[in-house]
């Protein structure tokens, strides 16, 4: 049961019950929507993107508590960065999830609490969506959907 | 929590259930209880000893040599189409058409059937409950043509009228397809009615009984449906093998679907000539051993008989729906009257996805998704479910064990 436990942290499940940023985003400079077909999961991701910076960021959604709290812990995580330093943490987060469970992993502060993915193999791709969603929001200058 | 006594001894059960290898193992260190039936049936061991059988005596292709091998693998394939035909009590064995699965069974009549003739604004009905494999290919086929899909509505309790069907039958409708039995709700619909109201008016139908034909005796000349579809895994057989059944008349004018080996009388760069039915629309070498086998699986059913399944199923579905009825915040999706062998349900504050983690940690697996059928949950304005469905093999203590892991479920997102 421990890797039940890992998997559902504590900081997860108060994600999941009270997502931040949870909100559209009414002057976003770059929106896209992510969509995991397997499970119907669901997300807009809003991008307020200034001078190279996340001034803002923020989503909408509907999914599993795995994909709702990473999309609300990689807001919190992105507001202020630079873009380069948001991409350089998608790739930083993208090993973490995709490292075997045996292996250890660089420690991403909160981001890390979605380590216990890794014992789940389908259930990475539910951390990753706002992620990879994040990603294609950030490559268009308009307003597209990786769909 | 209110339930009637099992109608089958549990001795019954534990019968069936060793003739299930797969049973005996354990998942995450509990042993596997497998309520995901509607996806896939595990196969039972003369499935098993059939396929081993096969490959290891008459191996060989059918309809071609003159060898004793060629000739014993023929007699086996042709054996098993007998055997589907009784299976599905049809008139002749021309009249049974080996596919890969019930898709292409669908994609067969859209192609073949309903392609040649629907002129642009002609319309073809299906209900509001179908299965992606009986949606898409009816898109495909009114697109290439200028067709309307129409949808026949379903209500607030996954129930499907005989009379919205008919609502929605015009002088424009060439073809009626609705499933005998909904995968994501459990639904049993009017199928009779509906059928006799579309003949009524001269419209064709076709049945989707991939989900009934395990869980029901299926007769096309009782329905006097025009064709019906059927999956050989779901029926305790092996994947890569379905079947199309179709009155005769009508698969006797259809073109060919696909053209190759086996389908020709003969062949020249001038001109083919196609050979006669069944074969005519089983291009190049079948699955045989997947066919023969299927005959296989049809024995163990009827060794075991639909009277005896379908009580086992309805008790094990009045027990589970008691049972989720009895955890609050759990809500059942599709209440038909007519219904069998499915629980869809919703948690209050849980997605099914965490659902299906969790409850296969306790070794129970059942789906969680959409489980292809979109429309039905946005029908029911949802994004997903998670669904436990049964097979001839579960118990009541399997539906106690998913009870048990729900109530965890509970304790994770307290």
């Amino acid at each position: 049961m421990s890797d039940l436990n890992d998997l559902y942290q504590e900081v997860i499940l108060d994600h999941n019950r009270r997502p931040r940023n949870f909100h559209a985003l009414a002057d976003a400079s770059h929106t896209a929507e992510g969509y995991n077909p397997l499970c119907g999961d669901r997300l807009t991701l809003y991008l307020k993107l200034a001078d190279g910076r996340i001034e803002d960021v923020s989503f909408e959604g509907a999914g599993c508590a795995i994909s709702k709290a990473s999309a609300s812990m990689m807001t919190d995580a992105l507001k202020g960065r630079s873009v380069a330093e948001a991409d350089a943490l998608f790739s930083r987060f993208h090993r973490m999830v995709t490292t075997p469970p045996d292996e250890a992993v660089e420690d991403l502060g909160k981001l890390s609490s979605l380590a216990g993915v890794r014992e789940f193999p389908v259930r990475v791709k539910c951390a990753s969506l706002a992620w990879h969603t994040l990603k294609a929001a950030m490559a268009n200058e308009k307003r597209t959907s990786t769909e | 929590m209110k339930v009637t006594a099992p109608l089958v001894d549990l001795q019954w059960v534990e019968r069936v259930r060793a003739d299930f290898p797969i049973l005996q193992r354990t998942v995450h260190g509990r042993p596997l209880v497998y309520l995901d039936n509607a996806a896939t049936t595990q196969k039972p061991q003369a499935v098993l000893d059939a396929m081993t059988s096969y490959y290891t005596t008459i191996n060989a292709n059918v309809h071609r040599g003159v060898h004793e091998l060629s000739e014993r693998a023929t007699e086996a394939y042709e054996a098993s189409r007998e055997r589907v035909r009784r299976f599905v009590n049809a008139a002749s064995t021309r009249e049974i058409i080996f596919t890969r699965n019930a898709t292409e069974g669908i994609n067969l009549v859209a192609s073949s059937f309903a392609r040649p003739r629907l002129q642009p604004g002609d319309e073809i009905l299906i209900s509001a409950i179908e299965h992606h494999s009986n949606i898409v290919p009816w898109q495909l086929v009114c697109e290439a043509s200028g067709g309307v899909l129409r949808v026949a509505p379903v209500d607030d309790e996954g129930e499907l009228a005989a009379e919205a069907f008919a609502a929605l039958m015009t002088p424009r409708t060439k073809l009626v397809a609705v499933t005998h039995m909904s995968n994501a709700l459990g639904t049993i619909p009017p199928v009779l009615d509906i059928i006799r109201m579309a003949h009524e008016r001269g419209i064709a139908v076709l049945i989707d009984a991939s989900q009934a034909a395990y869980h029901m005796p299926i007769d096309v000349r009782a329905l006097d449906c025009d064709f019906l579809v059927a999956t050989g895994h779901k029926l305790y057989g092996p994947t890569g093998i379905g079947v199309l059944y179709g009155k005769e008349a009508h698969l006797e004018a259809m073109p060919p679907f696909m053209g190759g080996g086996d389908m020709i009388a003969s062949v020249s760069f001038e001109r083919s000539t196609w050979n006669v039915l069944p074969y005519k629309f089983e291009a190049g070498t079948p699955h045989i051993a997947g066919a023969i086998v299927l005959g296989a699986a049809l024995d163990y059913i009827d060794s075991i008989g639909f009277d005896a399944i379908g009580a086992h199923e309805r008790d094990l579905l009045e027990y589970g729906t008691a049972m989720l009825d009895g955890i609050g915040g759990v809500r059942i999706i599709g209440r038909a009257r007519r219904k069998a062998s499915i629980l869809s349900f919703v948690m209050d504050g849980v997605h099914p996805h965490d659902i299906g983690t969790i409850v296969d940690r306790e070794g129970v697996a059942i789906r969680t998704g959409h489980h292809c059928a979109q429309p039905v949950m946005e029908r029911f304005g949802i994004a997903a479910t998670a669904r436990a469905s049964l097979a001839m093999y579960n118990t009541r203590e399997e539906i106690d064990t998913l009870g048990v892991a729900l109530k965890r479920v509970r304790e994770v997102f307290s």
